[in-house]
């Protein structure tokens, strides 16, 4: 039977990578993620997990060590956010050229400077053309059923693509939430050890990362990105979830809609801030407003169909971003504005940029914008972008 | 398949090349423009000049005399130089 | 002479780890040394490679001149790839996932990789104390990018971004002691080893794999092409370097130095320099500063294998 249990996200996080039974965990101590690492070095001190920890000595390091560890078919988990995340920038396209399995798991940091601990999504948004798989989760649960999530879906052979899991930092890292852990016998059922099929073993060496010249460069990103978006790598993302839901009771899906039949105005969330928002879309719809919200769980590859199969209707979608693209639109609201670009009868895209290094945006906030929105839909707006939240 | 005719198709996940040593089907001999020439009468058979090739195309033939096989030599002449008994001369290639 | 014949094809192991057919440029040191660690280690190893010289004349995709299974992924990361190729299989083996098998597990870089940019990997994999082999093939610039300086580079040499001038004698810095800086970390096995002395480079690579626990070995790469010496003269001038004090060939093994080839009288370095494109600009009293550092580093070593 499975358990609920009060559990740090932090350690619910770790507790899955258990779960998963992972052979090898690489990383390297940066706030928010401590928790994460030290509860794993804590299972591996005391045999509860059987895997090699290595605590190396720099991010870059972490992800070169778990390329290293995944090239031999071993499977590997580490975790990072911010700044490291930004030093391991260029070990993050290996993994997905060389089509390695793994998963990472990302307690959104800003970036410096100046130096902030605190969470948005900076980080995200810097690594996001790696060719990483990456999910947005919004509490400790989905936290917790997408680190098996991640395992399943990279190591199919069909995807063979690392993933990132996605959650804020501190404010779900550091929360307690009641989680609800399975029964290891399920876990096992949900997830299968498939032999990585060109692992280093001088049974059957392979060249892995050759060089590539010009005349060959543009063909081999083709195909990495040719896979990445095929549709047997989609099939696996939502065979995975729909495995998982039957297992485990709980369905996920590439973008999910709350409250969106008939809604004129629509604000799209990605990550924890999506609960608080779903509070104000309540608060509102008692209010008799046309309102809805849809939260991006699949942030790559993005799930373009999905998103205009339910903005379709709308005439007003406010795009809240924890990121700001300096000199530019912000980077949620310029994919969903360019996606919706092409359609007959678009909506009016609206960006808000908010909640930056650890800045609560709070119900109230959220009303204000939904509020807003309507204000648009009677009378237009000549603003496309507002920071929300901010003194003057 | 000539390698500047490989599509997209083509590639393997992670461009990973599956077979060893394939690069052997590159000739580096035409970069040559000296040629190692073994006299037989001052060859010991003691293999330094395998050794030292860093081609590795050095090796000894049914009679134990050892040769350089031309498809791949470049022609430094390190056997040669370092052929204790003067066995090995570097002759130049002719057109 | 009478049993170098017959010493010569007996134990230099067949096996050979890299295929004819690679780039590398005509009489490379770093070609020959690589060749002969790939017999010393023969088919049961996993090689991660740094970016450079030895990851370019190897892999140009769609080929390989690689015979047992290699990884490239970056310049500076190899101490930290190999770490986690290390972990990966023995976790595999002790968890049953794989038959239990030795399998060295060896990072092989260039001077820049290795005691520049790459120089915080070796250091965190050396200090873990992880199962592998590193072997550095330092040919003293960075050869691949067009012979610019390193932190390897030697004194006094022309390189293009350390270029003799009128006001410069081109490489203003004594070359970083990476094998002491390695032997720092009080890993089992540090050597040095050199392509012209082949039974002692392979014997070393061979050792450094069968250590457990970390082992280093720094492996003098002549290179003609950045050196500016005649395409011939690879195995010479690694020996003159030898027999001159400038790369003497040690062993420390459990933190106890071991000079392998002794000479009474060192050859003047001006015999080494001289042959070289690089240092041809020295003047006399230049020649002669060297000198004096090359016999006071030596002396140096000799002490360190008295009281170790």
């Amino acid at each position: 039977m499975a358990k609920r249990t009060p559990l740090e996200v932090s350690v619910a996080v770790a507790e899955a990578a258990k779960m998963a039974d992972v052979d090898v965990v690489a990383a390297y101590p940066i706030t928010p993620q401590t928790h994460i690492v030290e509860t794993l070095a804590e299972m591996v001190a005391n045999g509860e997990l059987n895997a090699n920890y290595i605590p190396v000595e720099s991010e870059h390091s972490a992800m070169s060590a778990c390329l290293g560890s995944s090239a031999t078919g071993a499977r590997t988990f580490t975790s990072s956010a911010g700044q490291g995340l930004e030093l391991m920038h260029e070990t993050l396209y290996i993994g997905p050229s060389s089509r390695l399995p793994m998963v990472m798991s990302v307690c959104n940091r800003a970036l410096s400077g100046p130096l902030s601990v605190w969470g948005d999504h900076s980080d995200a948004m810097a690594v996001r053309d790696t060719g990483w798989i990456q999910v947005f989760v919004e509490n400790g649960q989905q936290a917790f059923d997408h680190i098996l999530w991640a395992f399943r879906v990279s190591e199919d052979h069909q995807v063979l693509f690392p993933v990132m899991v996605h959650h804020d930092g501190f404010h779900l890292t550091h929360v307690i939430e009641p989680i609800t852990l399975p029964e290891q016998e399920e876990v096992d059922r949900f997830l299968p050890k498939p032999r990585y099929p060109y692992a280093l073993h001088p049974d059957n060496p392979v060249s892995m990362g050759c060089y590539a010249p010009p005349f060959i460069y543009s063909e081999i990103k083709r195909a990495q990105d040719e896979a990445f978006r095929s549709p047997e790598v989609k099939q696996s993302i939502l065979k995975a979830w729909e495995d998982f839901g039957n297992i485990f009771g709980r369905y996920y899906m590439p973008v999910e809609a709350y409250r969106t039949e008939g809604a004129k105005v629509l604000l799209v969330t990605m990550g924890s801030f999506s609960e608080t928002a779903m509070v104000a879309v309540d608060n509102k719809r008692d209010e008799g407003k046309d309102v809805g919200i849809i939260r991006l769980r699949l942030w790559r590859p993005f799930p373009y169909e999905e998103v205009r199969d339910l903005v379709k209707d709308a005439d007003i979608v406010l795009v809240l971003d924890r990121c700001i693209s300096p000199g530019a639109q912000a980077p949620v609201y310029s994919e969903i504005r360019s996606c919706l670009y092409q359609e007959e009868n678009r909506p009016q895209v609206f960006s808000f940029t908010g909640g930056l290094g650890g800045r609560d945006i709070v119900v109230d906030d959220f009303e204000q914008m939904i509020d807003k929105g309507f204000e648009m839909l009677q009378n237009g707006s000549e603003k496309e972008f507002e920071i929300i939240g901010v003194r003057e | 398949m000539s390698n500047g005719s490989l599509g997209w198709r083509d590639i393997k996940p992670g461009a990973v090349v599956t077979e060893p040593g394939s690069a052997a089907a590159y000739k580096t001999g035409d970069w040559r423009s000296l040629r190692p020439i073994w006299d037989h009468t001052r060859c010991v058979k003691c293999g330094m000049c395998e050794l030292f090739c860093p081609e590795g195309c050095v090796f000894q033939n049914d009679e134990g005399y050892f040769e350089a096989d031309l498809s791949y030599c470049k022609g430094c002449g390190i056997c040669a130089r370092e052929c204790w008994t003067g066995a090995i001369t570097m002759v130049e290639e002719e057109e | 002479m009478e049993t170098f014949s017959v010493y010569v094809p007996k134990l230099a192991p067949k096996y050979e780890g890299l295929v004819p057919g690679h780039r590398f440029c005509i009489g490379c040191g770093e070609a020959l040394a690589v060749r002969l660690a790939s017999k010393a280690l023969g088919r049961d190893t996993v090689i991660t490679c740094a970016t450079g010289c030895l990851e370019i004349c190897t892999s140009g995709f769609p080929q390989t001149s690689w015979n047992v299974p290699w990884i490239h992924t970056l310049f500076e990361n190899v101490g930290a790839v190999a770490s986690g190729v290390e972990s990966g299989l023995k976790a595999q083996m002790r968890k049953g996932k794989i038959p239990e098998k030795k399998i060295n597990s060896v990072g092989m870089a260039g001077d820049g990789g290795t005691s520049d940019i790459g120089l915080q990997a070796l250091s965190g994999a050396l200090e873990r104390g992880h199962d592998f082999l590193y072997l550095c093939f330092d040919n003293e610039a960075y050869m691949n990018t067009g012979v610019q300086r390193s932190s390897a580079t030697p004194y006094g040499a022309s390189t293009t971004t350390s270029p003799a001038g009128k006001v410069s004698i081109g490489q203003k810095t004594w070359k970083k002691n990476l094998p002491d800086i390695v032997a720092a970390h009080n890993i089992p096995y540090v050597a040095t080893a050199c392509p012209s002395y082949p039974f002692d480079l392979m014997e070393k690579v061979k050792k450094g794999a069968e250590t457990e626990g970390p082992a280093y070995v720094h492996i003098f790469s002549p290179c003609p092409t950045g050196w500016r010496y005649p395409v011939d003269l690879t195995v010479r001038i690694g020996r003159l370097a030898v027999e001159s004090g400038v790369f003497p060939l040690y062993e420390v093994e459990d933190g106890s130095y071991k000079l392998n080839f002794d000479f009474p009288k060192l050859r003047p370095v001006r015999d080494y320099l001289k042959a070289q494109g690089r240092f041809r600009h020295l003047s006399d009293d230049e020649i002669q500063n060297i000198q004096q550092r090359v016999e006071k580093e030596y002396k140096k070593l000799k002490v360190r294998c008295q009281e170790t």
